[in-house]
């Protein structure tokens, strides 16, 4: 099991958190095609590089947070 | 046969009792083993083999012996020469038929030749329909114990630790190591397999004891130390968890210890390596660390006259031991010098053994200490790799991680002192590290030179615990399996109970010399975890069931209510009678306790626009002591939950949710403040647990309430959806607002947990000559269908977009941006959903149960029955269901499929709702 640094509680064990999914950015409502809205909904770019994804510390602070971690590796960036 | 006292003996003789074994009684000391109180009766045999039902005595008499598992109680597999016997245990061979002696599977021996690798594969597959009855005989012939039916007494656990330095093993390396890093300051976790601590000087000399005694003395002494022993490390894991299997825990049957060192010291020790020759197996072959156990800890001496073949002062000092236990050494050849075993003979046991000079010994036991096996395998889940060292026979640890380190003879050989000093340099660097200081460098033990011996020259039994043979092997190269990794697929060499500890180097140099590469080219089998057999008990642990209870919960259990679990919520279902429930609230007054609604408070300037973002209807309007019913989607437009959100004050708010919805939208909730309006000013606190909740309802509920409350409940001061902050039965800051599940007038009470019970029992008391009665959860599924109330979930599912659900009045696609607008837009342009409709069927007394498929031309599923059930004001049965978009014009006749294969027609409804469809009773 991993541990992620938690910015208010510090290191803790990955089954602390929620692993919620990559990063994404939410398309302007008004203007989104269907094919950039379901882009937004279902395509995930899952490479074994580093990516920026949303946990949550849903055993702890409740917050969420951004880990940046190598998806080959498991390693995370601080 | 049990010999006088000696020094070093783990047996307490001031505590003797009995035990059974195959039906007869045998006596036992206090710190014996199953296996060592047996072998110090006489007994020799404690297994038959997997495959050739061979008998199978001690091999190694430690917990990785191929030979000694038994049957304790109705646990099965029990490590016999590891597990210590109590007084009236009852312990049986397994799988054996009719009897441990006379065996009739043994026949299969005189077949041997056949039952060669694949044998199983090959005969059994065809013709393939037959495979189950096969596998019904064969299944007679597998090893394993009897599995009771019932789950075991006692109970599983599991902890976390946060060591600074985890030491594996508690020889005098990894004793040495752990004093080392506690004498730095650090928290360590010494671990180890045996049941007290010393490895191997446990059997050794008056030096080694005495060695012992003083390093035991450190380590309970020195601050800091948590030792764990009959615990076993069974894997490294992802960020540096190490999972150890605690056996003899106190108060539970096995622990599961996840540990999170800094920095894991491995200090395993070595494992002795049996050799592979014809008659290998006998009982009366053992190792001599086995030896040299029987005799030294257990007092037990082996067998009358022994043959020794030696390569190492193991072999040596197991002839020491032997002949001052009063054994007759017949013969010790010397390997060093190229004496061998050709072959052993015997048939039950050892009764002779046939030397490399062309000599026969007659003797009842052979001893062999031919070389050592490193176990490697928690560095290699570590990170780590071994290599090959021709000159020590062994293969030893490489290239480590940085929070890796090895200790003592794993790495090297020496005296117990060099043993000790390698521990404490390891224990020292260890302690560097987990403080976070750059790795040095510490100096390596050197493997010792020792010649390679793995098999001899007659046909062996290679690994004892999958009866597998060199010849096995050699076949199966011959078969053209020349990669290691495919032998041992093939053979299941090392993929029984030892896991190839015992026996996974012989199995690698016979495929070597079979295919004519070396040792290195061959390479290793891959080791992971779990490095010995972990019980599922101890991986699912105590069951931990938190459980929610309301205020009222006492009152409730008091009253005969019929609990319902409904996730974490233990709620009354009915109190009797759900269908009386029902008429009470139609035609008088009734109370529910609705405590388990999700409630969270939200105060701000920027909840309404939260509120518009979240939820698909409109919220910027909603005054002061108004409520207003809300939906939510996800963003793929699926209805995420709904409930009813008041406005308490300027800035104030209280946001209801479904009971089961209650944390998801919480967390929803959160999620959007926090990552995508992060600059709003919205703060959250989730109220479910701070407020009792009660549902009054009913068309005497004004009546009732009022009674109770100096709120003006008039149907002009107090109109539907709307919210109203006062007293209630005395109590101060209760929130009541009049909304409508049930489809009844209502008010449902929001009151300070602490006073629910009394305003509970006080609406009761004043109620009585009203006729006021409590309803469950089954009253208020049955009235809410009655009313055509969707609940998300169940008249929904993950499909289901706000249009689908029947909730077209509630989206509001001209607001700029709501979460999952741009679906709901493009549901609206398609009819190629389901529609929630309700429905009626045509013959008034049938209820089709609940996901009753609806079909179309005999078959075609064109939707299903969500909610059904009597209506005991309608008194027929009343249903919504979600249904084709064609099907759902009102008046359609459209056909319920039943479990029992019937076809009924059912009328799709104009709304939703069956009783009092203009909503009178609710504004009332």
């Amino acid at each position: 099991m991993m541990l992620l640094t938690c910015p208010h509680c510090g290191a803790r064990d990955a089954g602390e958190f929620d692993y919620v999914g990559e990063r994404r950015d939410r398309p302007d409502v008004s203007r989104a095609t269907e094919q950039e809205w379901r882009g937004y909904l279902y395509l995930r770019g899952n490479r074994a590089d580093w990516t920026a994804e949303l946990w949550h510390h849903r055993a702890g602070c409740e917050r969420f947070l951004t880990v940046v971690r190598h998806l080959g590796t498991d390693e995370v960036r601080g | 046969m049990r010999l006088p006292p000696q020094p070093g003996e783990a047996i307490d003789r001031t505590t003797a009792f009995t035990f059974t074994w195959d039906g007869r009684s045998y006596p036992a000391y206090a710190g014996d083993t199953i296996a060592s109180a047996l072998a110090a009766a006489g007994v020799r045999v404690f297994s038959r083999s997997l495959k050739y039902h061979r008998p199978r005595g001690l091999l190694t008499a430690d917990f990785h012996d191929p030979g000694c598992l038994v049957q304790v109680g109705d646990e099965p597999n029990v490590r016999a020469a590891h597990r210590r016997v109590e007084p009236g245990m009852t312990v049986r061979p397994q799988a054996v038929w009719p009897s441990l002696r006379w065996d009739v599977k043994s026949a299969n021996q005189l077949v041997g030749k056949a039952l060669t690798a694949g044998f199983y594969y090959k005969t059994f597959i065809k013709p393939r329909p037959l495979w189950p009855a096969y596998e019904r005989v064969l299944r007679r012939f597998s090893p394993g114990g009897e599995v009771p039916a019932e789950p075991p007494d006692g109970r599983y656990d599991q902890r976390y630790a946060h060591p600074d330095v985890l030491v594996a093993g508690g020889g005098p390396a990894g004793l040495a190591a752990a004093l080392a890093a506690a004498e730095a300051g650090l928290q360590v976790l010494l671990v180890d397999e045996q049941h007290e601590l010393g490895g191997h000087l446990l059997w050794g000399d008056d030096g080694d004891r005495a060695a012992l005694r003083d390093l035991r003395g450190a380590v309970a002494a020195a601050d800091g130390i948590e030792v764990l022993t009959d615990a076993v490390v069974t894997g490294r894991y992802d960020g540096g968890r190490v999972v150890v299997l605690q056996r003899s825990a106190p108060g539970v049957v096995e622990r599961l210890v996840k540990a999170r060192p800094r920095v894991l010291v491995a200090a395993p020790g070595l494992i002795e390596r049996p050799y592979v020759v014809a008659g290998n197996d006998l009982p009366g072959v053992l190792l001599s660390t086995a030896a040299r156990r029987l005799v030294n800890r257990y007092a037990v001496r082996p067998g009358q006259r022994a043959v020794v073949l030696t390569a190492n002062n193991s072999g040596d000092a197991a002839v020491g031991d032997l002949t001052r236990a009063g054994v007759d050494v017949r013969r010790v050849l010397d390997a060093r010098r190229g004496d061998d075993v050709v072959r052993v003979r015997g048939r039950r046991g050892v009764r002779a053994v046939e030397c490399s000079d062309g000599s026969t010994v007659a003797c009842d036991l052979l001893v062999t200490a031919v070389g050592w096996t490193a176990p490697t395998s928690l560095l290699t889940m570590a990170g780590g790799r071994s290599r090959y060292l021709a000159s020590a026979a062994r293969f030893v640890p490489a290239d480590l991680p940085d929070d890796v380190l090895a200790a003592g003879g794993i790495v090297g050989d020496g005296s117990t002192a060099d043993l000790v000093a390698h521990g404490r340099a390891v224990g020292h660097e260890a302690a560097r590290r987990a403080r976070g200081l750059p790795p040095a460098h510490v100096a390596d033990l050197e493997p010792g030179p020792h010649p390679e011996l793995f098999h001899g020259r007659s046909n062996g039994i290679v690994d004892l615990a999958e009866d597998v043979s060199a010849d096995d092997l050699r076949a199966a190269v011959a078969e053209g399996y020349d990669s290691i990794e495919l032998v041992k697929r093939y053979t299941t060499a090392t993929m029984g109970p030892t896991q190839g500890k015992l026996e996974a180097v012989n199995t690698i140099a016979v495929v070597a010399a079979a295919t004519g590469r070396s040792i290195e080219e061959t390479g290793t089998t891959t080791g992971r975890p779990p490095y010995v057999p972990v019980s599922l008990g101890v991986l699912a642990g105590r069951r931990y069931q938190p459980v929610r209870r309301s205020p009222m919960h006492t009152w409730h259990v008091e009253h005969g209510a019929t609990p319902l679990v409904a996730g974490a919520w233990i709620r009354p279902d009915h109190y009797g009678d759900p269908a009386g429930e029902v008429c009470a609230v139609r035609q008088g007054v009734g109370i529910i306790d609705v405590t388990p609604l999700g409630k969270l408070a939200l105060h701000g300037p920027d909840v309404a626009d939260l509120l518009e973002l979240l939820y698909v209807n409109r919220w910027r309007k909603l005054a002061v002591g108004s409520v207003r019913y809300g939906v939510m989607c996800t963003e793929d437009g699926v209805v995420l939950d709904d409930g009813v959100t008041g406005r308490l004050g300027e800035d104030r708010y209280l946001m209801t949710t479904t009971s089961s919805g209650a944390t998801t939208v919480e967390h929803w909730v959160e999620r959007w403040l926090q990552t995508e309006r992060p600059h709003w000013q919205v703060h959250l606190v989730p109220m479910t647990d701070a407020y009792a909740s009660i549902n009054v309802a009913g068309p005497r509920s004004r009546e009732l309430v009022g009674r109770l409350t100096d709120i003006d409940l008039a149907p002009e001061a107090f109109p539907y959806m709307r919210v109203r902050l006062g007293r209630v039965a005395g109590v101060a800051d209760c929130v009541v607002w009049r909304i409508g599940f049930t489809g009844e007038l209502s008010f449902e009470l929001h009151v300070p947990a602490a006073f629910g019970q009394r305003v509970w029992e006080a609406l009761l008391e004043v109620g009585a000559d009203l006729g006021v009665r409590p309803f469950g959860v089954e009253a208020q599924r049955i009235l809410r269908l009655e009313k055509g109330h969707l609940i998300v979930g169940q008249d929904t599912d993950g499909l289901t977009q706000a249009y689908g659900a029947g909730l077209d009045w509630a989206v509001k696609l001209d607001k700029d941006d709501f979460v999952g607008k741009p679906e709901l837009a493009w549901q609206r342009a398609r009819d190629d959903y389901l529609v929630l409709v309700g429905l009626q069927p045509v013959d008034p007394a049938v209820v089709p149960p609940e996901s009753c498929q609806i079909i179309e031309d005999g078959q075609r599923i064109v939707g299903r029955v969500t909610s059904s059930r009597m209506s005991p004001t309608l008194d027929r049965a009343v249903c919504l269901g979600l249904v084709a978009a064609r099907l759902s014009e009102p008046g359609t006749t459209v056909t319920v499929l039943l479990p029992d294969g019937r076809r009924v027609p059912v009328l799709v409804m104009p709304q939703l709702a069956h009783v009092d469809p203009e909503g009178v009773r609710l504004r009332g």
